[in-house]
């Protein structure tokens, strides 16, 4: 059995398409049988809602009368700065950066109440934004200060370019200290108060196309409640880890990049996140399509929980310190109980990504595809796999004192 | 039997009285305190439980209030954002009562205000500021 995904293209225009979420596809495959479901299912919808750091959206805001060349100089939205190094009204705003005023951790720890991550949000929402550039007048751009409100349906562009987004994968975050730690897997609790993880598990994109047999360069996805794209691999993707039998990385893995057009986005899918001693971010939806192209790529599909497994990590010492080693292996299911065993102690998980929301993503993006509102795409270029010998670098750091000038 | 929890609020002159010992002696009360946030010459604030008959619950209530002490139930000083919950549940493990609980099918977090000791561990953890809560 094999398909193309211009086959099951014209089965979406003609509404015909078999569509099914990661979870239920597992339910289905119970039912009628491996071969069969195989045969039957065109498109497997996966999701996933969680704080992704790596995220920004680059705006331009129009030429203003006389004009000002923002680049080279700065630009604040909502007193938060945004990067302006590019041409004159063009600027990027990053998900964790932070206003110039916030105290930041001085007073520890900081709330961190809001930052690029929120500015995204109201930029979503519709809400003005207050825009101050400042710079050098030029005899091209003689203007040197601009405050204006902008609102997003006034930019000529506004668009989400998300470095690194959708780990495949990810530590199971505790604290073996004798206090409490704030990192970005949240609050932790002294001596294995409490366990936070960070997958959609089962319904996560990567974990159901494990080797990126057909998410690549160019697949349309679902992103922020609107039509994205994956456009590379994300930063840090690190394909060859460990896997087990079933392909399931068994530490974070592979990553993407993905962009698509903020205008169409929603605030339900883009939230700015505060986390207690840590900073900004932006939690980011993600629904991935997967053609059943064969087999094989069927049987990705049917990972449940029990067989994605996941590190345990100290973030007291081990993560900040860089040191080798994890303190056990636990599956999905296990967190997703409410607890799991370390060290011989129960210790009450909680999860970071929505596993409510993912499920919802999975079910919005199977109605836009059964509906034909929504095609599958043929990828350009392939993502590094598991044997690209691609992988991710600790920086080689080279003391100044010996550096040339 | 009646349990009430309550937030009391009282001014500065009373702050050298003895109302929880009262509480116990005179109304036979058992009283658990939740939260206690008192600054001499400034303004208190206790959270507590009273546990005990209808009546001395009553007669207990009435004293406080007798006394000029500003009386509040605890659940209307919380207020959890329905809407801005996106249900990731990292705040189930941090509660300490279990008034925020994850139904296992739906994967939903919800919040049971009778559970709530208003003690803000969640305000800390929650990214969305979903718990707001007002004293």
């Amino acid at each position: 059995m094999t398909k193309t995904i211009h086959e099951i293209n014209e089965r979406i225009k003609k509404g015909k398409a078999v569509v099914v979420t990661a979870e239920e596809v597992i339910e289905l495959a119970d039912k009628k049988g491996f071969k069969k479901a195989a045969q039957e299912v065109d498109v497997v919808t996966t999701g996933t809602f969680g704080p992704m750091c790596s995220s920004g959206a680059y705006l331009n805001f129009g030429h203003s009368k006389p004009r000002i060349k923002v680049g080279g100089g700065t630009a604040f939205l909502n007193n938060v700065p945004a990067y302006s190094g590019f041409a004159a009204v063009d600027i990027y705003i990053g998900a964790t950066a932070l206003p110039d005023q916030d105290p930041r951790n001085s007073v520890f720890p900081g709330a961190f109440r809001y930052g690029g991550g929120h500015v995204i949000e109201d930029l979503v929402s519709g809400k003005d934004v207050k825009l101050v550039g400042s710079t050098y007048g030029t005899d091209c751009y003689p203007r040197t200060e601009l405050e204006t409100w902008i609102n997003i349906k006034d930019l000529n562009e506004a668009v989400l370019f998300n470095p690194r987004n959708c780990y495949q994968n990810y530590n199971v975050a505790v604290n073996l200290s004798d206090r409490v730690i704030y990192t970005y897997m949240g609050m932790l609790q002294p001596r294995l108060g409490n366990a936070n993880y960070c997958s959609a598990g089962q319904l996560s994109p990567l974990l159901n196309d494990p080797y990126y047999k057909t998410i690549g360069i160019g697949t349309r996805i679902f992103l922020g409640g609107g039509i994205g794209y994956v456009v590379w691999n994300g930063t840090q993707h690190n394909p060859g880890v460990q896997r087990t039998s079933g392909g399931v990385p068994r530490s974070p893995a592979g990553t993407l990049a993905v962009m698509g057009d903020l205008k169409q986005m929603s605030p339900a899918w883009l939230k700015g996140a505060s986390f207690t001693g840590y900073g900004v971010t932006l939690t980011v939806a993600i629904g991935i399509p997967i053609p059943i192209l064969n087999e094989e790529i069927f049987k990705y599909t049917l990972v449940k929980d029990e067989e994605i497994v996941s590190q345990v990590v100290d973030y007291s010492q081990s993560y900040p310190q860089v040191q080798p080693g994890s303190l056990g292996e636990v599956n999905y299911k296990e967190l997703k109980s409410g607890s799991i065993t370390v060290n011989g102690k129960r210790v009450p998980t909680g999860s970071i990504s929505s596993y409510a929301k993912a499920r919802e993503i999975a079910q919005v993006l199977k109605q836009w595809i059964e509906k034909g509102t929504f095609l599958l795409s043929e990828p350009v270029a392939g993502l590094p796999s598991a044997d690209s010998g691609v992988s991710f670098k600790l920086l080689n750091e080279r003391p100044l004192s010996r550096a040339h000038h | 039997m009646k349990e009430k929890r309550v937030v009391l609020t009282f001014p500065p002159n009373l702050i050298e009285q003895p109302i929880v010992y009262n509480l116990v002696k005179k109304y036979d009360l058992m009283v658990n305190i939740l939260r206690a946030h008192i600054t001499p010459k400034e303004q208190g604030r206790l959270v507590v439980e009273l546990n005990g008959k209808k009546s001395d619950v009553d007669a207990g209530m009435a004293y406080l209030g007798g006394l000029g002490i500003e009386i509040q139930s605890l659940a209307q000083d919380i207020k959890w954002h329905e809407k801005k919950c996106i249900h990731c549940t990292f705040c189930v493990p941090t509660c300490p009562t279990g008034a925020l609980q994850v139904d296992k099918e739906s994967m939903q977090v919800t919040f049971v205000k009778d559970k709530c000791i208003a003690c803000e561990l969640c305000v800390k953890v929650c990214p969305y500021n979903v718990v707001e809560i007002q004293f």
